[in-house]
């Protein structure tokens, strides 16, 4: 079995203008949603506290808000968490309340108005805590990109570092875009997940960047649109299959994973379609744009033969 | 062309083969068990307490199906849980409150695996339940404590001496002495130099005032601070020993947090309240007059004086002591073992802040000769940890306690003498609770979710690749079984993001062998020999497969680096992933290629799926 019967190549590249248009009007959406409605931070990065409840039978949620009433606790958010069972109540940072007693408060509250209630679940952030996590996050973020960008540049040459990063940073701002737009909650795990899609979606522009360099070597009487046509074209079978494995196994956690996996496996699938993407309709006019050719892009590289002669 | 080294094939099944084992402990389930220590962290066990507790489970006809004696605990394998709770509090009820008995679970794994070091994964406590608590430990409040306490030390000194000042005072760390001439400044400066020799001094002249700034040098500030941690790192090993947790984790993370697990903890608010505390140590007077022994351990309370009470000391000497509180343990700044430069003797020596040292220094005055007794107050348990003979009035709010018989009784003074408060007061920033059912949900979250994506993908692989598909998931099964081992093998934490970052890098790993394979594809496509194929095959994905994981595995460092709790797990699984399907992609997959087709002169077709040919102008 074969997906692709293309006989010629495809002729991504002419269509680059026109994909152009609408990453970048993708870029801008996502960014005017970031800005506009803002990331829903979890608990993790804002602090806070938030609780999994559950109940043997649906839970009744006007009770749960009148009774966090009833103990001076108005400013908290109370929903349905997954299923009608369980519940999930959201606290601000207090002031006059440590965050242990405001757990054990609510917990206390909780169990008096129905006793059957079971904590399945309590995440409280201290203030300082959050900061740090908000802080460590972004660290992680800029290490990933300045790694990937040095591993690139000494691998083939900084063109396509530039050229994959941007393709990069266009997956990464796409996938807050869904989260500010739908206010999904973004919290550590989702993070973990855009890091992981950062890794893995700058494979693709690597394998279409190596498939591009050794069509230098190989066609020389080519232009380089047509060189890089034929690399995408020539790495389509792969692209499909790999994405589609990773997906399979994606949407089984979106099946099975619950409710906590659910938005990292959600940050996954997006970051996984737009990955395939913008490393074909971004990363390669990118190159294309910035003068990749045969001359600047090593044609004779020494560590590469020394490489294939082990094997 | 297409042979291996018969060290090639040797490497790989001794890796599966240990990999194997290592796996195993995985499957054999866990009994339950209690798990027996003594109230104080670090003391040792012997064989005697074992024999006892055999005794209690024969005598009520529990079964045990193994005794497990460590040096800090012994552990008992048992049938059921019922079992396992009823003989908790059988040998509870028998020990007494000098233990701790707690629930605990065994793998059942054979003996040969544990000894080869083969164990279960170790499961994170968002997969087996408990609380994890962050604490904030406040160390300008202990460096304040310490220059009150110098600052209490340095008047008595020159008050002693006879050295005018007007007065001392400080500010947060520094310490700010106005002497009545320069001549009594270079006394009090050599006094002050006497007591503690890592002062750096400030001298100012303005105005006619004379003033002295001591600063605490860093080195000092240095070590106040980490005494301070240690100090309540000791207490709280002893508060959650009375929890009857069995694997607690407490550490210091960072210069002042301690990160404190309690897998299985379900009470969260007994939990906070124990860790919270702050047991009390009180100096009273002992009551030696109108006290009958004989008559006391008849079990006769009446006997008992009005205004007194009576406790046992370590060795369960009964002591009669008043009611009457002299000092508490918040006047104690600090207590350390020593040796006495006269006589040999271990010792214990204590220092008070400035108003326990005046206090102290009346109570000695008027009490010559009598006995004074320290005791320690956790909860409902009230222990008289020493109480000696006062021989002399005792200044300066420096006193030594003798009579301890060898440096370990020292040690043990002096450390249940700190546990008794904490140094600095501590703060939860951080609590992550999770529930035992929500743990076991979870658990099976995670493995559904692999296994399904596992079977999922071996069906596309096969049906895409037929038999280069099957080598593909034969590669990837591999594959699981390595990641699996490793993370076994090096008991790194596992979370459910780590068991999600399983079946991520199962839908990644797949990546090596589809290159692999589209680049077989690719050489027959373009004419060439089967064998050929295989051999440019894999050499030209060799690059390509290299340059991708790497790029992963910088996203994985970060997330490692960076990352915490969960995330961290995560990141372990993700980096550990990676390497393990590099080696699988790159020497067992070729390897079983170069098996079936290595040997055969000319194969004429590959199975390998349809390939369709391209123009290719």
């Amino acid at each position: 079995m074969e997906i692709f019967r293309v006989k010629k190549d495809i002729p991504f590249m002419k269509y680059s203008k026109i994909s152009a248009v609408i990453s970048t009007t993708t870029f801008i959406l996502a960014v005017f949603f970031i800005v506009v409605r803002g990331l829903n931070l979890g608990v993790d990065f804002t602090g806070g506290t938030m609780m999994e409840v559950s109940y043997p039978e649906a839970a009744n949620i006007e009770d749960i808000r009148k009774t966090l009433q009833k103990i001076d606790l108005k400013d908290s958010q109370v929903q349905n968490f997954g299923n009608e069972e369980d519940v999930l109540i959201r606290l601000p940072i207090r002031k006059d309340l440590s965050i242990s007693d405001l757990s054990e408060k609510v917990s206390t509250a909780l169990k008096l108005s129905n006793n059957s209630m079971e904590v399945m679940r309590v995440e409280s952030v201290g203030s300082q805590v959050g900061d740090e996590l908000y802080e460590n996050g972004a660290l992680a973020v800029l290490f990933v990109f300045i790694g990937i960008m040095l591993y690139l540049t000494m691998r083939f040459e900084w063109r396509f570092a530039i050229a994959a990063i941007i393709a990069n940073l266009h997956d990464v701002i796409i996938i807050l875009g869904f989260f500010a737009l739908f206010q999904w909650e973004f919290n550590l795990t989702v993070l973990a997940a855009v890091l992981a899609v950062l890794g893995y979606s700058v494979n693709e522009s690597v394998v279409v960047f190596d498939r591009v360099r050794e069509n230098f070597r190989k066609m020389r009487k080519r232009n380089v649109p047509e060189i890089i046509n034929n690399a995408i074209t020539r790495t389509m079978s792969r692209t499909i299959m790999t994405h589609l494995s990773t997906q399979t196994v994606v949407i089984s956690m979106l099946i099975f994973g619950g409710e906590i996996l659910h938005n990292f496996a959600l940050a996954l699938t997006i970051g996984i379609l737009f990955g395939i993407y913008s490393s074909i309709m971004v990363g390669c006019p990118i190159a294309m744009w910035l003068g990749t050719n045969q001359t600047n892009l090593a044609i004779f590289n020494p560590e590469r033969k020394k490489e294939n002669k082990e094997l | 062309m297409n042979q291996s080294a018969r060290w090639k094939y040797l490497l790989i099944l001794t890796a599966i083969v240990l990999s194997t084992f290592f796996v195993m402990p995985n499957f054999y389930g866990e009994s339950p068990a209690i798990q027996i220590m003594p109230l104080k962290s670090g003391e040792k066990i012997d064989a005697s307490l074992l024999q006892s507790i055999e005794t209690i489970l024969e005598k009520s006809e529990i079964q045990n199906t193994g005794l497990i004696l460590e040096s800090f605990h012994i552990k008992v394998k048992l049938k059921t849980a019922e079992e396992q709770l009823k003989a908790k509090s059988l040998i509870q009820k028998a020990l007494g409150n000098q233990y701790v008995v707690a629930l605990n679970l065994i793998s059942n794994s054979p003996n040969w695996l544990s000894n080869i070091g083969a164990l279960p994964m170790y499961l994170g406590l968002d997969l087996r339940g408990g609380v994890h608590f962050l604490m904030q430990v406040d160390l300008s409040t202990a460096l304040e404590k310490s220059t009150a306490s110098y600052l209490g030390q340095f008047r008595t000194a020159l008050r002693k001496e006879k050295i005018g000042y007007y007065d001392a005072t400080k500010d947060n760390d520094v310490m700010q002495i106005k002497f009545k001439s320069k001549a009594e400044l270079n006394k009090g400066k050599n006094i002050i130099r006497g007591i503690n020799d890592n002062f750096d001094f400030k001298e100012i002249f303005v105005n006619d005032e004379i003033i002295l700034k001591v600063i605490i040098s860093e080195q000092t500030k240095k070590s106040i601070r980490e005494f301070a941690i240690k100090q309540n790192l000791e207490t709280l090993n002893n508060r959650v020993n009375e929890l009857g947790v069995a694997e607690p984790l407490i550490q210091q993370q960072g210069l002042d947090r301690i990160v404190i697990q309690l897998p299985g903890v379900q009470d969260t608010a007994k939990a906070k309240e124990i860790l919270g505390r702050t047991a009390t140590l009180e100096m009273r007077m002992v009551n030696e007059s109108n006290f009958n022994r004989d008559i006391f351990e008849e079990g006769n309370e009446d006997q008992i004086p009005v205004n007194s009470e009576i406790f046992s000391d370590r060795f369960g000497n009964s002591v009669l002591v008043n009611k009457e509180v002299i000092l508490t343990g918040e006047r104690i700044t600090n207590a350390g073992p020593g040796v006495d430069g006269q006589t040999g003797q271990s010792i214990v020596s204590i220092t008070f802040d400035a108003e326990g040292a005046s206090i102290f220094k009346q109570v000695t005055r008027d009490n010559i000769g009598k006995k004074i007794a320290l005791l320690l107050i956790e909860k409902n348990l009230t222990e008289i940890v020493t109480a000696p003979v006062i021989k002399a009035e005792i200044g300066g709010g420096r006193v030594q306690i003798t009579g301890m018989n060898n440096t370990q009784e020292a040690t043990d003074v002096a450390l249940l003498l700190r546990a008794g408060s904490l140094a600095a007061p501590m703060e939860i920033i951080e609590e992550r609770t999770v529930g035992p059912s929500m743990g076991k949900e979870n658990i099976s979250r995670g493995v559904q979710s692999t296994l399904w994506g596992f079977v999922a993908i071996i069906i596309m692989m096969a049906v895409y690749y037929m038999f280069f598909g099957v080598i593909s998931v034969i590669t990837l099964s591999v594959n699981l079984l390595f990641l699996v081992a490793l993370l076994s093998a090096l008991q790194a934490t596992l979370t459910l993001p780590g068991l999600a970052a399983i079946a991520l890098t199962l839908g990644m790993a797949i990546d090596s062998s589809v290159l692999i394979n589209e680049r077989i594809r690719d050489e027959i496509r373009n004419g060439n020999t089967p064998q050929a194929s295989i051999s440019m095959g894999y050499k030209m994905a060799w690059g390509t497969i290299l340059d991708s994981n790497i790029t992963t595995m910088i996203a994985g460092l970060a997330l490692f680096m960076f990352g915490s709790g969960p995330i961290k797990g995560f990141a372990v699984v993700l980096v550990l992933g990676i390497l393990t399907s590099m080696f699988s992609a790159i020497f067992v997959s070729r390897a079983i290629v170069n098996y079936i087709y290595g040997n055969k002169r000319q194969k004429s077709k590959l199975s390998i799926g349809e390939i369709f040919k391209v123009d290719n102008n």
